[in-house]
């Protein structure tokens, strides 16, 4: 059955290419350490489950300290812009074709194991539908792009690490923030969180205890990273005892609502790194914090209209 | 309940983030106070991190786009992005990201959430579109480095804007199954559709919000 180890493998073999390719580079000072660096992620993808708990221990902190010491950039077989707008030219509305070409095959493959009985499901596992496909999009489309506009049959390698390099070490990070989201975890820390912030802030009026809980919610998953490891505690301190049992609010709308307050929390924080954090890596911005300052202005107007819906449309009952 | 000496990791997250330490080391370092804090030995804190690092492999998996996205950009994708901006001329920044907002948030909701992205999306052709449409409206043949730069984390942020404020809508999304879950384990039943029909009017009041911005950004500095 095609499920997670076989994306896994996949991403260790894209990774081991990344290491070899950039061995190969002499443009980049760094090179022995970028190859250390995706080699080691490589091996994590390939082997992570044989190292045992305390050998990925021991490599995650080498990973860590080997980016730390700052990676450098490919530049081997790099293309110019001149060269790149005369492909753009010669190909035009083509160049679309592959990129609109991967989500169709995402939907059509998640759908298709979702919807398509026992024999694929039997191929496919169900529950890894879509990583499933978008890997096997990206394998396709790679291998059609190369050939459609006659790209080096070695460009998939040396363009991703490109790509990769611009990223550099916030690669890592979000791997990293949600391991330290299982530590936090396992030392109760959210628990205490949790606990403070009922204990400090009073809620004897019903406005006042639905603001607690929708700015907690936010709060609380700037702090943590993640509006999933907010949402019991809040949920269990605040919303169910006083905002259902107290003022007798709808749980489904509060719920709801709460949950959308913490994403307001997750558009602020760099902890939520994966979305916040990369794509400005991505993008090549001077300010690691650019896409949280875009966002912000937005997540706080929608964390105090989620506050006033869930006074206004929670308490069918109390109005 | 455990004591108040395991907060010591979330403010040195918080610290570390603050003064721009390298985030990576900032990581480690919380992740060691806060276990020691827990009552774990050193080695038994790097074992724990370990294993949930090899645990969360799914989260670097999405790297995996990354060379078909490099083939598309070294054949010219990004260019070809922005030349048909210029070949059309009724598509405005504002229109452009107004379009992509509803476009994010409308299959967000029908659970298509794998469909867009950054990698995917923003970094080889909306953010290159929404470029070229900012700098044939400030008349300028290139951007400014700074305008470009802000333009492109407009883009980043519309993304997850629209990802956030629609998924939701769908019965079948983590989020609500987890609400699901915990409401149930507290005695509540709940249907997801109750609660996905309640994160209805935050995404309106998102489309509105965020759209606003839009409009309000494409407005600054462009010719009369």
């Amino acid at each position: 059955m095609i499920g997670l180890s076989q994306v896994y493998a996949l991403a260790g073999l894209v990774f081991a290419g990344f290491a070899v390719m950039s061995l190969r580079d002499a443009a980049n000072p760094r090179r022995r350490r970028n190859a250390l660096f995706w080699g080691l992620f490589a091996l994590s993808f390939l082997a992570g489950d044989h190292l045992g708990d305390l050998g990925n221990g021991l490599l995650v902190l080498v990973m860590a300290l080997t980016a730390a010491l700052g990676l450098g950039r490919s530049g081997a077989d790099a293309v110019d812009a001149e060269t790149r707008a005369a492909s753009a030219r010669a190909h035009g509305l083509r160049l679309f074709l592959p990129a609109l070409l991967i989500p169709v095959i995402v939907l059509a493959g998640s759908l298709g194991v979702r919807h398509g009985g026992a024999a694929v499901a039997v191929l496919v596992d169900p529950k890894q539908a879509t990583l499933v496909s978008l890997s096997l999009a990206t394998l396709v489309v790679a291998v059609l792009s190369v050939r459609l506009f006659r790209q080096p049959i070695l460009s998939p390698l040396t363009e991703g690490l490109r790509l990769a390099d611009t990223v550099g070490w916030m690669a890592l990070l979000p791997q990293m923030l949600a391991a330290l989201g299982a530590v936090f975890a396992l030392a109760g820390v959210g628990a205490v969180v949790g606990e403070t912030i009922t204990r400090v802030f009073p809620m004897d009026a019903r406005l006042a205890a639905v603001a607690v809980y929708c700015l907690g919610m936010a709060g609380f998953t700037v702090l943590m990273g993640n509006a999933f490891a907010a949402f019991p505690v809040m949920t269990a301190g605040v919303a169910l005892p006083i905002l259902v049992k107290v003022y007798g609010g709808d749980p489904a709308a509060i719920c709801a609502i709460g949950m959308l307050s913490g994403f307001c929390g997750t558009l602020l924080t760099p902890l939520a790194a994966n979305f916040n954090l990369a794509p400005a890596a991505l993008l090549d911005l001077d300010d690691r914090y650019a896409v949280i300052r875009a966002q912000a202005p937005t997540a706080f107007i929608l964390l105090l209209v989620n506050t006033v819906l869930m006074h206004v449309l929670a308490f069918p009952a109390h109005p | 309940m455990g004591s108040m000496l395991v907060l010591l990791g979330v403010l040195l997250v918080v610290a570390g983030f603050a003064v721009g330490l390298n985030p990576l080391l900032v990581v480690l370092a919380s992740a060691l106070a806060t276990g020691l804090a827990a009552g774990l030995s050193p080695v038994e804190v790097l074992a724990a991190f370990g294993k949930a690092f090899n645990e969360n492999r799914y989260v670097s998996a999405a790297w995996l786009i990354l060379p078909v996205i490099g083939v598309l950009e070294r054949s010219g994708l990004q260019e070809a992005a922005r030349s048909l901006i210029g070949r059309l001329r009724g598509v405005t920044f504002a229109r452009l990201m107004l379009a992509y907002l509803f476009f994010r948030q409308a299959t967000a909701a029908l659970g298509l959430t794998s469909i867009a992205g950054q990698t995917q999306t923003i970094r080889p052709i909306i953010a290159p579109m929404a470029e070229a449409a900012r700098a044939a409206e400030t008349g300028a043949p290139a951007l400014d480095p700074a305008e470009a730069q802000k333009v492109r984390a407009f883009a980043a942020g519309t993304d997850n804007i629209g990802l956030f404020f629609g998924e939701d809508i769908f019965l079948a999304i983590g989020s609500i199954l987890l609400m699901v879950g915990f409401l149930d384990q507290n005695g509540i039943t709940v249907e997801p559709l109750h609660l996905s029909v309640w994160a209805i009017p935050t995404a309106i009041a998102a489309f509105l919000v965020h759209g606003a911005r839009i409009l309000l950004f494409g407005r600054r500095g462009t010719r009369p």
